[in-house]
């Protein structure tokens, strides 16, 4: 059927190429156009634009597309970024655990390798591409909820892996739950809302905003408030506590008896 | 210095007037030639006693200085004492307990500090002073034998026949006997009693083998009590569940020690689902009690991308893709899972009762 005699051909041999071009042209043009208006329009925002969806897009290419693919549809060496939302990309990368340094248990807490900028435009990407969990705003942050009901949620909800004190705690194969204090609240929120590595998801149904908050001014009232039985040693309980009385003690014990049956000199 | 570790030589040589071959008496090797053998210990290559070292002069006792010094010393010590006394008396007054925290660890640290010093500042005086200043010259005060004399014996012996005969206790068996019975009588009592602390009138293996889950118990969350529908519970999520009604019991925290259980969803197509619990999962989302089959700790760290469920007590990790069972630690038994459906409204309800008893062995669980 393409194979015609050229007669019959009514157009010319390279319109074809002509109208690729104009086509081009146009697509390059138009998209040249919005994205310098979109900048124009919102600069100042933080909000999600097209400008930082673009620089989140190569950001995304240049860093990150290796594990989670080009599309973000995920790969054998990392999950899908599919529905995560921008705060899962907020906290993963605003916390320095992505990109990560290697494979291993879980994702370490490092120096954020991008700036607040750079974070918020590859959030912009990954949220861009379906809907999901977004990053908190600053009045779902303010610690002055109810720090009683957040400590009955937290010795319910966290406190078996986090520690009753969020000092944190041991998990299975070498991976672990981090101590939570001096934690931003941003990514305390983030990280109930999205349950990063291997922590589960405590959604808005099952935690709602408001009880999130509650359970961040229970740890922010830890945080600055002093522990009224004196010495917390890490609030890591029993462990860190016999060992202490053990040396200091029962060493103070030893030390005390040698003195007292020691020839006077 | 009391010599209180005797040799069988300080025995024999201060009870001259005991009979040396008597009994079990421990006779010194020389003396063997004129006692009769008996059951004496005779050792002939024991160690002869070295006696007391001389006295060495401690430095107080040579410097009248350091004398001094060590008075002066001992009396600081008791000062410090007085003066922690009176420490933690003006803190317990200038630290009250108030409504503030801090307000507790001030008042503990400074009455704490200053009773420390009181005790401390006695001790370490008592003990300075006893060591540095006090004559330390080593005397003996040799141990008395422990065998009374033949009369003291015979004395005692002569008392326990006389009172047997002036009271008649030996003779009147009657008596006797029904004093024996009263005293074996007298505490039975107590042994009901301390029956009566365990839970009377119902078989406690019943209570452990059920809960408070009945058909169609709603699922709700803890602590709130509200419902919790299906489409609310992600994948990744974890749902620490309490049965409706649970808040409004009298046993509220005994019924919860029996019926707390974790809701997790997972991919239903990671769960390997064994014959007969087809149904008992919903979609993906299913329900585990919380009580650990070790030792009963709540079992509530879930790891949501191994489905590893670890018990923070002791270790035991439970597999929530293969039922619960146990793949790590000293668990025996998986968790029981709580068969769970939806009902009309669309909220998470149980289909029955957990199927086994929740939590540890106990002896009459089969």
């Amino acid at each position: 059927m393409a194979r015609k005699p050229a007669k019959a051909n009514r157009r010319h041999p390279l319109a074809t190429v002509v109208l690729i071009a104009i086509g081009l042209a146009f697509t390059g043009g138009g998209y040249a156009l919005f994205t310098s208006t979109a900048t124009a329009q919102t600069d100042t925002s933080a909000t999600s634009t097209a400008s930082s969806v673009a620089e989140g897009s190569k950001l995304f290419a240049a860093n990150c597309a290796t594990c989670h693919g080009l599309n973000s549809e995920g790969t054998g060496n990392g999950p899908s970024l599919i529905g995560v939302g921008a705060a899962s990309v907020d906290f993963q990368v605003g916390t320095g655990r992505m990109p990560l340094a290697m494979q291993g248990p879980q994702a370490m807490e490092k120096p954020p390798q991008f700036t607040a900028e750079q974070t918020q435009a590859l959030a912009d990407y990954v949220a861009s591409l379906s809907p999901g969990p977004a990053i908190p705003t600053a009045d779902q942050l303010t610690a002055n909820g109810n720090a009683t009901n957040g400590g009955e949620l937290f010795r319910i909800n966290c406190a078996m892996c986090h520690n009753v004190a969020g000092a944190g705690g041991a998990l299975t194969e070498g991976k672990f739950a981090p101590d939570l204090t001096g934690v931003d609240s941003k990514y305390i929120y983030e990280a109930m809302l999205t349950g990063p590595q291997n922590m589960p998801v405590f959604n808005d149904h099952n935690i709602t905003p408001e009880d999130k908050r509650d359970i961040i001014t229970y740890l922010k009232y830890l945080q600055n408030n002093p522990s009224p039985g004196g010495f917390e040693l890490g609030n890591l309980g029993p462990v860190a506590e016999g060992l202490f009385i053990w040396i200091f003690g029962i060493g103070a014990v030893v030390a005390l008896t040698v003195w007292l049956t020691a020839k006077s000199n | 210095m009391a010599h209180d570790d005797s040799s069988g030589k300080d025995i024999a040589a201060t009870s001259s007037g005991l009979d040396a071959g008597a009994g079990t008496a421990v006779v010194p090797a020389s003396a063997h030639a004129e006692a009769d053998g008996g059951l004496a210990v005779i050792t002939t290559d024991g160690f002869e006693n070295p006696g007391h070292p001389p006295t060495r002069p401690r430095v107080t006792d040579i410097d009248p200085k350091k004398a001094r010094h060590a008075q002066r010393a001992v009396y600081t010590l008791f000062y410090i004492s007085i003066a922690g006394s009176i420490f933690a008396l003006a803190a317990y007054m200038a630290f009250p307990i108030n409504d503030d925290l801090n307000s507790v660890r001030l008042n503990t640290v400074f009455l704490g500090i200053g009773i420390t010093l009181a005790l401390f500042g006695i001790g370490l005086g008592a003990v300075h002073w006893a060591k540095s200043l006090m004559s330390e010259e080593e005397g003996e005060d040799i141990r008395h034998p422990v065998r009374g004399t033949d009369e003291t014996r015979l004395r005692a012996v002569q008392i326990f026949d006389e009172a047997n005969k002036e009271s008649g206790f030996g003779r009147r068996t009657l008596i006797r006997n029904s004093l024996i019975g009263a005293l074996v009588a007298f505490p039975l009592p107590a042994v009901i009693l301390f029956r009566g602390l365990a839970p009377e009138y119902s078989n406690p293996a019943a209570l452990l083998e059920t809960t408070m889950w009945k058909t169609g118990t709603r699922l709700t969350l803890d602590p709130s009590g509200l419902p919790v529908k299906a489409a609310d519970v992600t994948i990744g999520s974890a749902f620490h569940i309490i049965p409706e009604g649970l808040n409004d019991q009298p046993d509220r925290l005994e019924q919860k020690a029996k019926a707390a259980v974790l809701l997790m969803r997972i991919n239903p197509a990671d769960l390997n689902v064994s014959p007969g619990r087809e149904t008992w999962n919903y979609d993906g989302i299913v329900a585990y009690s919380k009580i650990c089959t070790h030792v009963g700790c709540p079992v509530a760290l879930f790891e949501q991308q191994t489905h590893h469920l670890l018990c923070p007590c002791h270790q035991s990790t439970f597999d929530v893709n293969n039922e619960c069972q146990v793949i790590f630690g000293p668990a025996k038994r998986p968790l029981p899972q709580l068969p769970i459906t939806v009902d009309s409204e669309g909220y998470l309800v149980a289909q029955s009762d957990f199927t086994e008893p929740v939590g540890p062995s106990f002896w009459e669980r089969s």
